[in-house]
């Protein structure tokens, strides 16, 4: 049994020391935001974000999380409560088949918590490593913009900001 | 004459003759400024040229920093003392070598003196450049003459004093500067001297595989015997190779030309700029680069034969050497590393057979823990070789555990000493490596297209 914080919550994991973060969160915790694109750590479906930092799921194992935090985007936001991160990419429209964009979504939370204003060549180069095969790209990069803007508006509170210490 | 009368005028002749000779050391006239010749006054043949040649000797490499324009300089060159900044080498008339003639330029290469008379820090390898013909000076010279001119001041080096006064520079010219063009060795073939011509010359491969003394010249008795750059260790490209398989003139061509060979593993670090340009060069130059380097190696022992088929048995029946997955390391290789490492998809877009690694095999981890961190970023819409970085998801105490582990389970070498503070000291330098190379400008080269101009 391995102790694991998700999204602010212990969790007693059964799975494996060895087993992929990806894994744990699909199959264990029924977390299925992750995607799992390629296993091998170069497509970024599977980002999430671990201590602050973007991190590849299926490449990262569960004995590595020893005393780290884990946030998907299911504490990021809701449906019914949305994250400044996940309006803004529904306002852009920036999905299309949508598999990468969780992934895209963590990587950019990632950078906004970083850096609250980034420019285009910032947000490019961040998530360079994230693929999308249907070439939305520019419209996720007008909704890392919008969520940039969406973060820095007084009408949302800390909590709604989809703050992640 | 009274006899304190001569020792005085002695002494006053000797003071004099002193300080003529440090003048004549010390002091280079400026050379005429020019207009900048117009580009259409240059041949496209020798232009061309030009741009094999700069390819070659990989001035894109510290001549353009990251994200910004090419050949303008500003990239800046850790050293042990102090930090120097690339200068601006387009042909812009007030901050690049616009007004420079080719006399000029020619004189740079030769004994590292910019036009205005100052003498240029060695970190410009002109020790190396003095061996590269008129003919090729004038190539290259062609070559940046004809490239978009960008305005972009000098930066200030970041030196202490007396190092900062560059008249020190004629000092170290007259310890270390050998001049004289490369002598082509009569006994060995024209393919040979061509790549000796190269290797010694404008590609300088010594400035970073070879060791410095305190003094930042190069030792003449450890030649190719391994350096530093950037943070990385450049590996020892003599018969002193870490290398567990022992290098071939083919491997070597593939290596330097694709970027990766199938015995040794995929091109990174400083290394991967220089792969890359050299996938846009004749290819017969980077042949004749690969047979001098050869040579450099020497044929392998006895002893380092036996070592290769052993390695080469032990990759064809893993199972004698049992992992050992009980430890940190151990575990954090099976869970996170053997899916690619140990698949059976070919390179590059595999990870190596491990028990082949150079890194793991190396002095030190250096190279290792670089990559662990940062991984191997993809070229821009080239298909390339990948590998993830762990940086966000081990910590330094996890990196070196598993440094520990990967030495001991797939090299024959002893076990590094200082593996955590090299950990601690690689993600450090990690961040700024990151922000400040400039993006691999080419892909190494695909069995498509390379060749055509």
């Amino acid at each position: 049994m391995t102790t694991l914080k998700v999204n602010g919550q212990d969790h007693q994991i059964e799975s494996d020391p060895d087993t992929p973060l990806l894994y744990v969160l699909r199959d264990e915790l029924k977390l299925n935001a992750a995607k799992f694109g390629c296993g091998l750590g170069q497509c970024g479906a599977c980002t999430v974000i671990v201590d602050g930092r973007a991190v590849l799921s299926c490449v990262t194992p569960l004995l590595l999380l020893k005393g780290k935090e884990v946030t998907t985007l299911e504490g990021l936001g809701s449906l019914e409560k949305p994250a400044p991160i996940q309006r803004a990419f529904m306002e852009e429209q920036a999905a299309q088949c949508g598999y990468c964009i969780a992934g895209m979504m963590m990587r950019a939370q990632a950078l906004l918590q970083r850096n609250p204003k980034p420019t285009d060549a910032q947000i490019r180069a961040e998530l360079e490593p994230n693929l999308c095969r249907c070439g939305t790209h520019m419209r996720i990069l007008r909704a890392v913009h919008r969520a940039a803007r969406l973060m820095d508006t007084a009408e949302l509170t800390p909590s709604e900001q989809g703050g992640v210490r | 004459m009274s006899k304190p009368r001569i020792i005085a005028s002695a002494a006053l002749t000797a003071l004099l003759g002193g300080v003529i000779a440090a003048f004549a050391v010390i002091w280079r006239p400026a050379i005429e400024a020019i207009e900048p010749a117009a580009p259409q006054s240059f041949e496209p043949a020798l232009v061309k040229r030009g741009r094999d040649l700069a390819a070659i000797g990989n001035c894109s490499d510290c001549h353009t920093a990251r994200d910004g324009k090419s050949f303008a300089g500003g990239v800046p060159v850790p050293t042990p003392f102090g930090t120097i900044y690339s200068p601006n080498i387009t042909p812009d008339p007030n901050t690049g070598i616009g007004r420079w003639s080719e006399a000029a330029f020619r004189r740079a290469m030769r004994s590292g003196v910019d036009r205005a008379g100052q003498h240029l820090y060695p970190t410009f390898p002109y020790d190396h450049f003095t061996n590269v013909t008129d003919e090729d000076d004038r190539a290259l010279y062609a070559f940046l003459m004809t490239r978009p001119a960008f305005r972009a001041p000098a930066r200030a080096n970041d030196l202490a004093f007396p190092l900062n006064q560059r008249f020190v520079v004629a000092g170290w010219k007259l310890l270390y500067l050998k001049g004289g063009t490369y002598k082509p060795d009569d006994t060995q073939s024209a393919e040979w001297n061509r790549g000796a011509y190269l290797v010694e010359g404008l590609a300088h491969c010594g400035a970073c595989h070879t060791p410095r003394n305190t003094l930042g010249a190069e030792k003449p008795s450890a030649s190719f015997s391994g350096g530093d750059v950037d943070n990385w260790h450049a590996y020892a490209i003599n018969a002193q190779s870490p290398s567990p398989l022992p290098w071939t003139t083919d491997a070597l061509f593939h290596y330097l030309r694709q970027g990766w060979d199938g015995d040794h593993g995929v091109a990174r670090g400083p290394m991967a700029e220089v792969t890359a340009n050299l996938s846009m060069v004749p290819e017969k130059d980077v042949r004749a680069i690969a047979l001098y380097m050869a040579s450099v190696f020497g044929p392998p022992t006895q002893d380092r034969l036996a070592n290769a088929n052993a390695t080469r048995a032990d990759i064809k029946s893993p199972s004698a050497q049992p992992a050992r997955a009980d430890t940190l390391g151990g575990s954090i290789y099976q869970a996170a590393c053997a899916t690619c490492h140990e698949s059976d998809r070919p390179l590059p877009y595999s990870g190596i057979n491990l028990r082949l690694s150079t890194a793991l095999s190396a002095p030190d981890p250096r190279n290792a823990a670089n990559i662990i961190l940062s991984g191997i970023r993809p070229v821009t819409g080239e298909r390339s070789p990948i590998m993830p970085g762990f940086a966000n998801s081990m910590s330094d105490d996890q990196i070196s555990a598993l440094l520990s582990y990967l030495r001991g389970r797939f090299s024959n070498q002893p076990a590094w000493a200082g593996v955590e503070q090299t950990v601690r000291d690689a993600r450090k330098s990690e961040t700024v490596f990151l922000q400040t190379q400039p993006e691999r400008n080419g892909a190494p080269a695909s069995s498509m297209q390379r060749d055509k101009p």
